[in-house]
């Protein structure tokens, strides 16, 4: 899909130009008020003031030179918004009847009994929408956009406002969806932890306007974007899930440029996995450290520098294959003279799984 | 039955009618224009929601005065009408459901204005993503989550219509069995000092209206304080 949209409100111009591929995940990373929600509603067709293109695998949404707009009700998109708007006259069987009524026969690939029962809706299906929790109203909300036989799904900060049990329940739904579905999906997300977790792309977005596309992976490795600064920074690995030692409830994960051990992960070897590093969590040694409690030791070359405030130093590793980020003190950077083509062992304290 | 009850209940009767009418008017033409005074961005829309709150603040004589003039033979409308159906609209069962329309125009608008206000509009664009058209999500979305409004619209707009005195006689004339509504009736009554019938018929009026705001006040608080 392809997004190029203007929009221009009181004290604030939305200039987005961005492509997305047709089927996985991709996020629109920003912080709040950078225009997110905004480009969202403009590409479901709910801001009319915007203008631009908007393309959709084949189907042209909006077209300024040819003065194409299709109505938002004509665009099929399943939007799931941050507030939920599930219909508060109707229970929750019948929010899900009102999308399934309308998709198109020849468009309808879900059954609405195995999606409620995939988002755990079974015994919510007779209640008033009054009565749920947000984290149920947020699973209702996908339910309804997936049953209206989308042709793009967007999601609007889908994590936000939830308490932790809420999050990974709905996090681990929204992952399950990347397999599910064949179409693009546009997350828009101020949580770099989330974009980590769920994105295959992302899309940098600040004061309205694109700081960056790319693969998440890459986007996050990326020293000039502020994504890769902070106690937020970190970089995300494809590895494949290799063998389990049940003697010490650990499983060995591989990746093109060497092992992690994590602790037990249920999937069965040669699953896929990505996990996330963050850059606070690994510190650098020039030999081979011995006799440490770090099971994780990744050989790396440094391959770029960056000032990360006035103490801290953010350093681009090259891992045979995938990029770490290390996050170091100024002080221990010039001690270890670091500097691009250095060989280095990269201390990993933390690997979260995703 | 004596003549004077079976003339009672004929003004009943006739002010039943009215009011019937006069309401199931009001709802179809209300709320497209309460509809429109919710969502517009115009600038017209000031002047028009206060037009609509007129009949609030005039005198029913007034109003009834001007219908009188604007709907009379002479008038372009009145002629039209004297055209079309072959009799004047002032002094006619028409010509009171005129009157009775314009009078009680707030008491049903302003309801359905502030239900279609209050539902705001994320939920009208859940159902746009949902491929729901504009005249399907009208519907099926903003009128039931305005339920309790068309509820409090059609009441007061058919109560109103049964208490009003002024602009029915003004327009009407209070013709017995044509154009003389119950609380004319009651006002008749007590001019030729016949109280006891003047009771009865106040009385009936009285525990009508109760029973109906009574209704009303149940239905609403069924519907529950969180649905709107």
């Amino acid at each position: 899909m392809e997004v190029d949209l203007h929009l221009a409100r009181r004290g604030f111009v939305l200039e987005a130009r961005f492509e997305a591929p047709a089927r996985g995940v991709t996020a629109l990373f920003g912080p709040s008020g950078a225009g997110k929600t905004t480009l969202l509603r403009a590409i479901a067709g709910l801001e009319p003031a915007a203008t631009g293109r908007v393309r959709v695998r084949d189907a042209v949404w909006q077209d300024g030179a040819r003065r194409t707009f299709v109505p938002a009700h004509r665009r099929g998109v399943g939007y799931v918004f941050q507030d939920a708007a599930l219909f508060a006259h109707l229970t929750v069987r019948g929010n899900l009847a009102y999308a399934w009524r309308r998709a198109p026969a020849g468009e309808r690939r879900l059954d609405p009994e195995a999606v409620a029962r995939r988002l755990e809706l079974g015994p919510l299906l007779d209640r008033r929408t009054a009565d749920l929790s947000g984290g149920e109203r947020r699973r209702v909300a996908i339910a309804r956009a997936l049953l209206g036989a989308p042709r793009l799904l967007l999601l609007d900060e889908p994590l936000s406002a939830l308490d932790l049990a809420g999050r990974l329940r709905v996090l681990a739904h929204l992952q399950g969806l990347r397999e599910m579905l064949d179409i693009p999906v546009l997350l828009v997300s101020h949580s770099l932890d989330v974009v980590a977790r769920t994105a295959d792309r992302m899309v940098l977005i600040e004061d309205g306007a694109v700081r960056g596309e790319g693969e998440t992976a890459a986007m996050l490795a990326r020293l000039d974007l502020p994504t890769a600064h902070g106690d937020q920074a970190g970089a995300v690995i494809h590895a494949v899930v290799e063998a389990h030692d049940p003697r010490y409830a650990l499983t060995t994960l591989r990746f093109p440029g060497g092992r992690f051990l994590v602790a037990h992960h249920p999937a069965p070897p040669g699953t896929p996995v990505r996990v996330r590093v963050l850059a606070r969590d690994v510190s650098l040694t020039l030999d081979p450290p011995q006799r440490t409690s770090i099971l994780n030791i990744v050989a790396a070359r440094v391959a770029e520098l960056s000032e990360d405030g006035p103490a801290q130093v953010m350093v681009r590793l090259d891992a045979g294959g995938p990029a770490l980020l290390a996050r170091v003190t100024r002080r221990s950077a010039e001690a270890l003279g670091l500097q691009p083509g250095l060989a280095v062992y990269a201390q990993v304290k933390s690997v979260a799984l995703s | 039955m004596t003549p004077t009850a079976a003339a009672d209940l004929a003004a009943v009767t006739l002010t039943l009618r009215l009011a019937a009418t006069a309401t199931a008017i009001l709802l179809i033409g209300g709320t497209p224009l309460a509809w429109w005074l919710a969502r517009t961005r115009s600038p017209a829309r000031t002047p028009v929601e206060a037009l609509v709150a007129m009949p609030l603040v005039l005198p029913p004589t007034v109003l009834g005065y001007y219908l009188l003039v604007g709907l009379g033979p002479h008038s372009p409308l009145g002629a039209a009408w004297l055209r079309l159906t072959g009799s004047t609209l002032p002094f006619t069962f028409a010509g009171l459901v005129a009157g009775s329309v314009l009078y009680s125009l707030p008491f049903v608008v302003q309801p359905l204005q502030a239900a279609f206000e209050a539902q705001g509009r994320a939920a009208l664009e859940a159902a746009a993503t949902l491929r729901a058209g504009p005249i399907d999500r009208f519907f099926t979305v903003a009128v039931p989550l305005a339920r309790r409004g068309f509820i409090t619209a059609a009441t007061l707009g058919f109560a109103h219509t049964v208490g009003e005195f002024g602009v029915v006689l003004m327009i009407g004339g209070g013709i017995p069995g044509r154009t003389l509504v119950a609380s004319i009736a009651v006002y008749n009554h007590v001019q030729d000092l016949q109280y006891a019938r003047a009771d009865l018929l106040s009385a009936g009026l009285l525990a009508f209206s109760f029973l109906v705001l009574l209704m009303v006040y149940t239905i609403n608080r069924r519907l529950g304080p969180r649905t709107p």
